[in-house]
Parts: structure tokens; sequence; C-alpha cells
């Protein structure tokens, strides 16, 4: 695709308006703790789990809260937070050799950072109740015009980073595995990370999926949990323990085809997009993306950073008629398939836009979803075991390794325009209801 | 400045068809048209923002386009024969021209009566128009005997497609293959025009002019009344300018829309290799064990002949039919293959085992898939339980 980042951090970038968003968090039922008007440290909760009040959501900045949007039946969409003075609550330093789990993972509740571990099964904020077997750190993210991590962590805190992975080592009894873009020789950076097992990995999308991780290095079966956390939010853990506040600033990637001067900026978790944007993109219908464009969200040009984001991405809408688009030979459309002519032309980027190309449809192709899930799982036969909501062919079929970015792939390439994401996302809140 | 123009005339007359116009009942088929002529202007709204440019549509496309080389030479073979038959030897364009005029009013009909079924049908459900019977009315008339009535045609797609197909929930819901179905019922129901010498020859039914000794028998049915030794050659099998169904008798033509299908990954190469391979093995069976003449006919005779290589690479990998876990593909083509050359050789009474043995493994399809699926689904326990062992030390 068009627009990658150049490797170049062209500064840190400081919006006035921030929002926290509770639709980040799939299956999350919020609890309000503020109202708007009153004043907020960077580390305020917001928000709790109505379920688990212990897990916190917090301002990413210290100011005064404008608005809470809601959406359809009242649901909360955003907290909306002005941006004011510098102060943030202090949780305290701490060395993450010498504290129990059990503080360590107070410290991450209490700050609003425990969101940032999430659980197979379910693709979940974790239970902080739970044992995983194991945690996983995705060191390489393979999507379309993704962020290089590697680059990221050469310009923020190795150090930091170290913390982050040794507060969490402390938080499982198995391993914390590691996983890394092709071979040792490529990450030379991670070279003074111990205490974890660093595996390797590599291939086209989703080889850096930590689904994928987990279904090859150490599997969820019924019953058992694994945790895994985003990269930068590891350095964000370590920052806590080290400095004892919570400040979520992270390296965003801006990419897209329709971004002027794609890089890297260093802003904080949840800010404006609107700074960024400005005068960086072309004219014409755009949309912009928080995240990558097979998985991340909408939020339009004043929107706001999502929680487990540190990508921006801006593509054309595809919102015109193609006059006879279907039967075009299709020289410059990228295809998984082999039907458009392009794909007789070896390796180039294209320019991809947000047109539907068609319908919806019944199931017609088979083998194709196999093609881009690198599982041993049926696609197809548990898609259909939602749909029919079977409980126990969902199980055996292995729902509780797959997350909505593992199929994101299959809903691209399906051909009947199937929404395989909310498809699936229904049948992971399905088990978890009726397991719960 | 067509296609502006057409553009305008559309939106002007859209709001014609949407609820509450003059014209709601046919919303379904303004959409289908509209569809065909401009891809929707509809964008992603939740989910992945880029979608693949390849739909239904294309797909099928790509079939029909696989299938042209088999459709221009079933149109010069069905000239070659007539006038063959009536002792003439026509220049190549004029048996081109000629079969074609004939075959037209069979894909005519062919399509008006399946694709009015369709649209009906997508009206009453508040669907869009699904493009499944586009290649099924292609394929219908091309397994047909070029002299098959029109009105007995007619019916056998309003069979196939209502009692098929729309019964069941429509394009991809279907147990069995529309088309094969189209030609199933008028094989039991009007044995006599899909059996016999006279069918396969444009005019041989009516028995006009025809010549001394012309005979329009299959190489199949001279095989089913133990005549091998008529058989035509080995080379005119491949090339196809033998007597059958319209669009089946050329092995090339068959073999250029496979290739087709296959380097455009829309067909299964897993099934057509498979069906290949499982009438190869038992052609080979029966060569090893040679009881009569048909026995001895050498295994490679069994895939040019009759609708052996067609069914192979436009019936079998009906993915909707079909097998649909990858191993299952392995399978499901085997068996067809398999059996397609023993119900030929085995069961006079029906001398063209493809069609006969495809549909069988449709109705088999889910339950190799359910093997399938159930074997994975006891490696995933076992892994469980490994796993449990493990912790449990």
């Amino acid at each position: 695709m068009d627009g990658i980042a150049q490797k170049r951090l062209a500064g840190t970038v400081s919006p006035v308006m921030f929002g926290v968003k509770p639709i980040d968090f799939p299956g999350l039922i919020p609890k309000l703790e503020v109202k708007p008007g009153v004043e907020v440290l960077a580390g305020t909760p917001l928000f709790h789990d109505k379920l688990r009040p212990e897990i916190k959501f917090t301002s990413p900045v210290s100011g005064k809260i404008v608005s809470v949007e809601r959406g359809d039946r009242r649901k909360m969409l955003e907290v909306v937070i002005e941006r004011d003075g510098t102060g943030s609550v202090d949780f305290g330093k701490a060395d993450t050799e010498n504290i129990s789990a059990g503080q360590i993972k107070g410290h991450l509740l209490e700050s609003g950072l425990w969101p940032a571990i999430r659980q197979r099964p379910y693709h979940v904020v974790a239970n902080p109740d739970d044992q995983p077997k194991s945690i996983f750190i995705s060191c390489f993210d393979t999507a379309p015009l993704a962020p290089d991590y590697n680059f990221i962590l050469e310009n923020t805190s190795v150090s930091s980073f170290r913390t982050g992975i040794s507060a969490l080592s402390k938080l499982t009894r198995g391993k914390i595995n590691l996983v890394l873009k092709g071979n040792g020789a490529d990450n030379n950076i991670f070279d003074g990370i111990d205490g974890v097992e660093k595996s390797f990995f590599s291939g086209p999308h989703p080889a850096g999926n930590v689904g994928v991780h987990i279904h090859h290095l150490d599997p969820v079966n019924k019953g058992e949990v694994v945790w895994y956390i985003n990269f930068q939010d590891v350095i964000s853990i370590g920052r806590l323990f080290e400095e004892g506040i919570y400040r979520p600033e992270k390296i965003f990637a801006v990419t897209g085809s329709e971004v002027i001067n794609p890089q890297y900026y260093s802003i904080m978790s949840g800010g404006a997009v609107t700074q960024i944007i400005s005068g960086n993109v072309k004219a014409g219908g755009l949309r912009y993306i928080s995240g990558n464009v097979l998985t991340g969200t909408n939020i339009g040009n004043q929107g706001f950073l999502g929680f487990y984001d540190s990508q921006i991405t801006v593509i054309p809408e595809g919102n015109y008629h193609e006059f006879f688009g279907w039967a075009a030979p299709g020289l410059n459309k990228y295809s998984f398939s082999r039907t458009f002519l392009s794909s007789l032309i070896p390796k180039r980027s294209y320019k991809l836009d947000t047109n539907f190309h068609g319908g919806e449809r019944a199931f017609v192709v088979t083998g194709q979803y196999e093609k881009v899930v690198p599982m041993d799982i049926f696609p197809m036969q548990l898609l259909k075991a939602i749909i029919a909501q079977d409980i126990d062919m969902m199980e055996n079929l292995g729902i509780y390794e797959v997350a909505e970015e593992d199929f994101a792939l299959c809903e691209f390439i399906c051909p009947s325009k199937i929404e395989i994401q909310s498809v699936l996302r229904n049948g992971l809140d399905l088990m978890r209801k009726e397991m719960s | 400045m067509i296609m502006n123009s057409l553009r305008k005339t559309l939106d002007k007359l859209k709001p014609h068809f949407i609820k509450g116009g003059k014209f709601a009942k046919l919303q379904s088929v303004f959409e289908g048209f509209e569809a065909f002529i401009f891809v929707s202007d509809k964008v992603t709204f939740k989910g992945s923002h880029i979608r693949d440019p390849l739909d239904l549509k294309r797909t099928m496309t790509v079939v029909i386009i696989a299938l042209l080389p088999a459709l221009l030479f079933g149109s010069y073979n069905t000239g070659l024969h007539h006038f063959r038959s009536i002792g003439t030897d026509p220049a190549l364009f004029q048996a081109f021209w000629f079969g074609f005029l004939r075959i037209l009013p069979l894909i005519i009909v062919s399509y008006v009566v399946g694709l009015g079924i369709e649209f009906i049908a997508a009206q009453i459900r508040g669907h869009e128009i699904n493009e499944g019977y586009l290649v099924t009315g292609l394929l219908i008339p091309l397994i047909m005997p070029i002299d098959v009535p029109l009105w007995m045609l007619a019916l056998a797609v309003a069979f196939s497609v209502i009692l098929g197909k729309e019964v069941f929930g429509g394009t991809g819901m279907n147990v069995f293959n529309p088309a094969l179905l189209a030609r199933a019922f008028i094989f039991f129901s009007y044995p006599a025009w899909m059996t016999g010498d006279a069918v396969w020859t444009e005019g041989l039914t009516a028995g006009k002019n025809i010549i001394d000794g012309f005979s329009g028998a299959t190489p199949l049915s001279l095989c089913a009344a133990g005549e091998v030794t008529k058989l035509p050659s080995f080379m005119e099998m491949v090339i196809g300018t033998i007597p059958g169904s319209i669009g089946e008798t050329s092995a090339i033509a068959v073999l250029i829309g496979a290739v087709i299908l296959i380097l455009t990954g829309v067909g299964s190469w897993k099934i057509i290799v498979s069906v290949f391979a499982g009438g190869i093995v038992m052609g080979l069976l029966f060569n090893a064990i040679p009881a009569n003449p048909y026995m001895e006919l050498p295994f490679y005779y069994h895939l040019v002949m009759g609708g052996f290589a067609f069914g192979a690479v436009f019936m079998a990998t009906d993915p909707v039919s079909g097998a649909q876990t990858e191993k299952g593909k392995w399978i499901y083509g085997f068996l067809i293959g398999f059996l397609s050359v023993l119900i030929r050789v085995l069961n006079p009474a029906y001398p063209e085992g493809v069609m006969l043995a495809i549909l069988l493994m449709n109705v088999f399809a889910p339950l190799i898939d359910y093997y399938i699926v159930q074997s994975h689904i006891k490696k995933r326990l076992k892994r469980a339980k490994v796993a449990l062992n493990t912790s449990i030390k």
C-alpha cells in the first residue's frame, strides 16, 4: 500500500483535546466516575469496569472534563478532556525487582495501565484474578503500513521497556514470550532484554499478530488463559514504575496514501488527531483511521487516538460508482486473488480506498480464508458455527484462540463481502457470556 | 459520456424503485441491473476499511470466460455434425455459425427462465440478486444434447432453480449442483431426449435428409452397446469432433478452461486433479482385470470420453455443492473420478457416469467434511489433554 511512514521522528505533538473511549474495550460495561466540569490529573480515574470495579480507566493528561459523548441507548462513546497543566497523580516509584506481584497489579490497576494487558480467550482486558500460563509481547507489526517497532524503541527508552518486562514477569509463573521479526541479527536492540523467551517469526501479515504467535508457541486450550500486551504499552508500564506517573506517550506512525508526509510523531494516547493531520493531508473525501486499515477505527478528522493503537492511517473514501468495475481488467487494483491483471505485475504499491466492491452474499467460494489464517484452524466452519450460535462447535473449533484481528484478512478477501470481524466478535461475546 | 448519462438516468429512476416508490416491487431487479452496470458506491462501515475488489460477480465472470472455449468449440461441432449428417463438408465458419444459431436459443431460454426465477426469489426475500445463476445458466445448455426441445429445457431449469436451489435458501445453500440437476431431470423424466444416438446431432431426431449410414452415436453409447471397435480415434476425442452434449466433447477446450480456473484460483485445482486421478485409478483397475472389451479400453480413453473432463473442471469444482474442507476436496474429487468410470463401465443403463457420480458425491460432501472437521476437533482435544497432563505434573 502507498504511504508507509518514513523513519523520521517529526517531533512531539500536544493536542488540546483528549478522549478516552470505552468502545476501545470490547465487552466492557463502563461506570462513569467523573462529571463534565471536573478537573482531573493524568492518572485520575474517568470510569471503571462495572463488573470488576478494580479495573480503572484513567485520564492521560491533566485538564477539565468537557463532555461525555453517548450514542444509541445512552451507550458511552467517549469522555472528552481539555488539556490544561501538567499535573499527574503520584503513584510512587517502585523497584520492580523488589515488590510483589500483588503490588505490581495494584500499581497497574490504579494507574489505568491494567487495560493494556489483554487475554485470550475472548480478546478482552485481562482478569486480574487469573493466573496466565504465559505472557506474549509481539515486537513487530506486519499489518499494512504498520509502524516499525525497532525504530520506535530506538527513539524511546530501552530501559523503560526492560523495567516493563521485569514488572510483567512477576505476573505469570510461565514465560514471557518476546516475539521478534526475522532473526537475531535484525534485533540487536533487544540483546539486553533478559528473563524472556525470544522467538522469531517471519512472513507476510498476519505473521506479526500475537494470536498467531500464541497458536504456534503456547496455544490456548479450554480453561487456559494467555495474556498479551502491546509493545509500546510495555514502555508505559516501565515508565510507571520508574517515574511513578501515568504518561501513555507513544510514537505513532502517520501513514496512508493521502498523507503528504508520512512519518512518526510522538503523541499522548487518546489525543485528538486534528493537529497531526492539519495541513498534512491531500484534498478529497478521506477516511481517518486510528490503527491500520484492517482492524482500525474510523475516527473522522476530529477524533481521538485509540487506546491500543500506534498508527494513524488516512486513505481516500471509495464512495464512487465504477462503470462495469467488476468486469474491468484491473491493472491498478490490488487483489489477493489472481483474477485481476495486476497480479501479472510483480510487487508494487497500491493506493486502496474504502469502496466495498460489491454487495453482501451468502458464503459461496471455499478454501480462501484458510490461505490467510496461518493457524491450524478451520475459519469458515468456525464462522458458520458462530452464525448458528453453536456453543459446543465454536469451542471445539478453537474460538478461544482467535480474535478479530486474526480474521481481518479473511474479511478483506471475502468475495461474499461478509462482515467477518463483527461475526467473530459476536461469537466471542456470546462465549464469554455463556462461560461466565 | 454514455457512462455519465447512464449514471444520471439511474439516479433519476432510483427513487421509484425504493420502498414507497411506484415500482418498489422491482427493487431487487433494479438494484441488480444497477450493480451490473456500476459497482456500488457503498463504502466500508465497520471492520476492515479496505476490501478486495474481487466479488462474486467477478468470480462468476471468470468461470464464464473459462467456459467460452467449450462453448465456441461446441458451436463448431454442432454445425459440423449437422452437415456431416446430411452428407456435406462445411467450412469452418459455416459450421460454427450454424451451430451457434442453434445453441443461442438454448442459452436464452436458460437465462430468461433461470434469472426470472432468481429475480422473483430475491425480491421475495428482500435480498440483492445473487450471481450464482450466471454460471449455471451457461452450464445448463452446454451439458444438453442439441436437439433438446426448448420447453423441456425451460422445465428443467425451473425445476433445478426452484427445487434444487431456492427451496434450500438460494445461492450458497444448495445441496446439489443446479446445472447437473437440470440434466438429471431430463435424463430421468424424458430419457428419450438424453440417451440414444439421435439427439446429439442437430436435426437427426427429425430425421430429414439424413444420409445412409450416418450414426450420431456417442463414444459412451458405443461402449455401452459393446461396440468398442467403432470408437472414434483417441485424437478425435481429444479435439472433440465427436457427437455428445454441446460443450463436453472437446478435451482441449475444457482443458483451456481448466487452465483459466486454476491460474486465477477460482476453481479448486485439488478437485480437478483428484477427479482425474480417481478416473485413472479406476481405469487402470479395469485394465488389470479385463473381463470385457469395455474394461480393456485403455484408461486414458475414459478421461476424454463423454463429460468426464467437463464434469471434473466445471461441475465438481462448484464450491457450494462440493466438499468445503481442503482435505475433503481431495477425497471428494477422487471418488467422483473413481465412481464415474465405475458407473460407466459396469452399468449399461447409465452410459454417462459422471453426472450421477457428481450428484452422488454432492450428497456425501457434507459427510466428508464432517469427518475432516471431527478429526480436526479430536486433534484439538488431544492437544488440550496433553496440556492438562503436563500442568498437573
